[in-house]
């Protein structure tokens, strides 16, 4: 049991940092391991921002394993040094853990290239590259992981996020949600389910070079569709093919730089509750988490079995 | 109670060897006896003016607080309880085993009056998965739409949603009447052994899948039958029956009943026995 929680506000922004810890808060009952945040913020929308990873967060109930701090600085030079050698240009450096980064960059290659050399480091994984996509996943709830990282102010049009019960791989960062699309940029998803036949498409996607990072089913969804949309689909058709493509039980989010989606297995197995307005659209796996930012008396519903859904901002 | 005291008379177990214990103590087995009081008082029910009227915020109460209050108030005689603010909060208004009028001014979360017996329930919002689940009789009226799971395992009374249903509407129903206004989701009468589902609106796929009883309605298109079910002529004990329940219901006035599907179990289950329980008390 996971709990997921999406909105999107068309034809503005506002303050979806604060409006998707409600929300995941809310659901911290479905999820108490870990929190991941997928925030599309109003940066100008001229440099990539690349969020990343040098290790793990072993405190707070993590199955990882210890690692000496002094090695995550070693790993960041590595990174720096790969970056140069790439020819990328890193305008603003932030530090937010001793784990993990924050950079903002100028880069105008390939990005599946970028990331494969970047990711060859040890221990190092891009949490999200995009030019809006603010992707931040840690071990705690909403709150935690709000605070850690500084999200209230983060302000933007559409944002999806994760609150998670490990029960398919480990309490770790590269286990949470959501999962970055690699290697697209601004693209991210998350997920609440079991998929039966994770081993078998991995095997056939990696053998057309996706990436894995993690042995956590739901990211098969985030490669699955990255792997459509490099060969031509659309999100919406991708999304639409992964109803078949993708066997046992699902609801998953998934959002670009513009537009946010939901698709819901054909069992209708995993629950969704869904409010839409012509300036609002927001849903999660409970009405609370919808009531948590919509106080007032609103018209929600369940989508049916097989439902996909795709808005644009 | 009464009270067994072992007797210096062998048992017949004894008597074959089969233990040599001396019983002592009180049986945990109850006589019925008419003059006790006892027999009569259905255990955490109240008796309720339903003329005395309170309004509860449950804004700042979790499920536990908000039941118990409830409880408290039903204790004080209210018999009309109208619920302010419950925010889709899950569990609200369950284990209610009397009459009551319990109305929901908002929405519900999950399981929302689940497991009740006799209470009349107006919900003018939308609930989460699995409300009324265990339902044994009573009223429950929803305004607009239901998550999935809506009625299952009812054993009576009627269930009414005015909006549209998500999926395995009635799963293990044992009794009963849902009545759903608008569409269902899959899966709607899963695995169910008795009882009655009426849906005006559209099925989704696998309805009545391995259904054992118990017989479905439905107005509008079917996505696809389930195993085991099948469709069965409209008999006018059918029409005559729904038109009774939807007015109950006060939902499709117009609706032409005639038109609807009907849809059946179309395998007998080895030694399944069919007659509802009340049928069985007249057989007897």
């Amino acid at each position: 049991m996971c709990g997921i929680a999406g909105l999107i506000h068309r034809g503005k922004s506002s303050d979806v940092g604060n409006e998707l810890q409600a929300m995941l808060q809310a659901l911290k009952h479905r999820g108490p391991d870990s929190t991941g945040y997928a925030l599309y913020a109003d940066n100008d929308g001229q440099n990539f921002i690349m969020r990343f990873k040098v290790g793990e967060n072993v405190g707070e109930g993590s199955s990882s394993i210890n690692e000496d701090e002094s090695v995550y600085d070693k790993r960041k030079e590595l990174v720096d040094d790969m970056l140069k050698n790439l020819g990328a240009k890193v305008l603003k450096e932030e530090k937010l853990t001793p784990y993990s980064y924050r950079y903002e960059m100028k880069y105008d290659d390939d990005l599946m290239d970028f990331s494969k050399k970047i990711e060859s480091i040890e221990s190092v994984e891009i949490l999200s590259i995009g030019k809006s996509l603010e992707l931040i996943k840690d071990l705690g709830d909403a709150q935690a992981v709000l605070d850690r990282y500084d999200l209230g102010k983060v302000t933007g049009t559409h944002a999806i996020g994760h609150a998670r019960m490990a029960t398919e791989s480990g309490v770790d960062i590269k286990s949470a949600h959501p999962f970055w699309g690699y290697p697209f940029s601004d693209v991210s998803v998350v997920h609440n389910g079991q998929l039966t036949n994770y081993w078998n498409n991995r095997r056939v996607l990696e053998n057309k070079g996706m990436r894995f990072m993690s042995e956590c089913d739901s990211e098969l969804i985030a490669v699955y569709l990255a792997e459509k949309m490099r060969n031509g689909a659309t999100l919406e058709e991708g999304m639409k093919d992964s109803l078949s493509g993708l066997d046992g039980v699902f609801t998953y989010f998934v959002a670009t730089k513009d537009s946010l989606g939901m698709a819901k297995d054909t069992m209708a197995a995993k629950p969704l509750v869904l409010y839409e307005s012509d300036d609002l659209v927001a849903m999660g796996s409970e009405e609370i988490a919808i009531r948590s930012i919509l106080p007032h008396e609103i018209d929600t519903y369940d989508p049916f079995d097989g439902e996909v859904k795709v808005w644009q901002i | 109670m009464a009270n067994l005291k072992t007797t210096e008379k062998k048992t017949k177990a004894q008597s074959m060897g089969l233990h040599t214990e001396v019983l002592t103590g009180k049986t945990q087995q109850k006589f019925f006896n008419p003059d006790e009081a006892e027999n009569f008082y259905y255990w955490g029910t109240y008796d309720v003016d339903f003329n005395k009227r309170i309004d509860l915020d449950v804004n700042d109460l979790d499920c536990k607080e908000a039941n118990k209050k409830i409880d408290e108030l039903m204790s004080q005689g209210y018999g009309t309880i109208v619920i302010k603010n419950p925010q889709g909060k899950h569990s609200l208004g369950v284990g209610i085993l009397n009459k009551l009028n319990l109305i929901f001014e908002g929405s519900l979360g999950y399981f929302g009056v689940g497991s009740i017996d006799g209470p009349t329930v107006r919900i003018n919002g939308r609930v989460g998965w699995s409300c009324a689940e265990n339902m044994m009789a009573g009223k429950v009226v929803i305004e607009k739409n239901a998550g999935s799971c809506f009625g299952a395992a009812v054993r009576g009374g009627d269930l009414i949603c005015k909006g549209s249903v998500g999926a395995r509407t009635g799963i293990d129903q044992k009794g009963g009447t849902i009545i759903v206004g608008g569409d269902a989701g899959a899966f709607t009468g899963f695995m169910m052994q008795r009882g009655r589902i009426i849906i005006l609106g559209n099925v989704g796929i696998n309805l009545g899948d391995s259904m054992y009883d118990g017989t479905i309605y439905v107005g509008g298109k079917i996505g696809s039958f389930g195993s085991d079910a099948i469709e069965s002529p409209m008999t006018k004990s059918d029409i005559d029956w729904i038109k009774r329940k939807l007015k109950v219901a006060e939902i499709g006035e117009n609706f032409d009943v005639s038109k609807m599907t009907k849809v059946v179990a179309g395998k007998k289950l080895w030694n399944y026995d069919a007659l509802e329980p009340t049928e069985k008390k007249g057989a007897i």
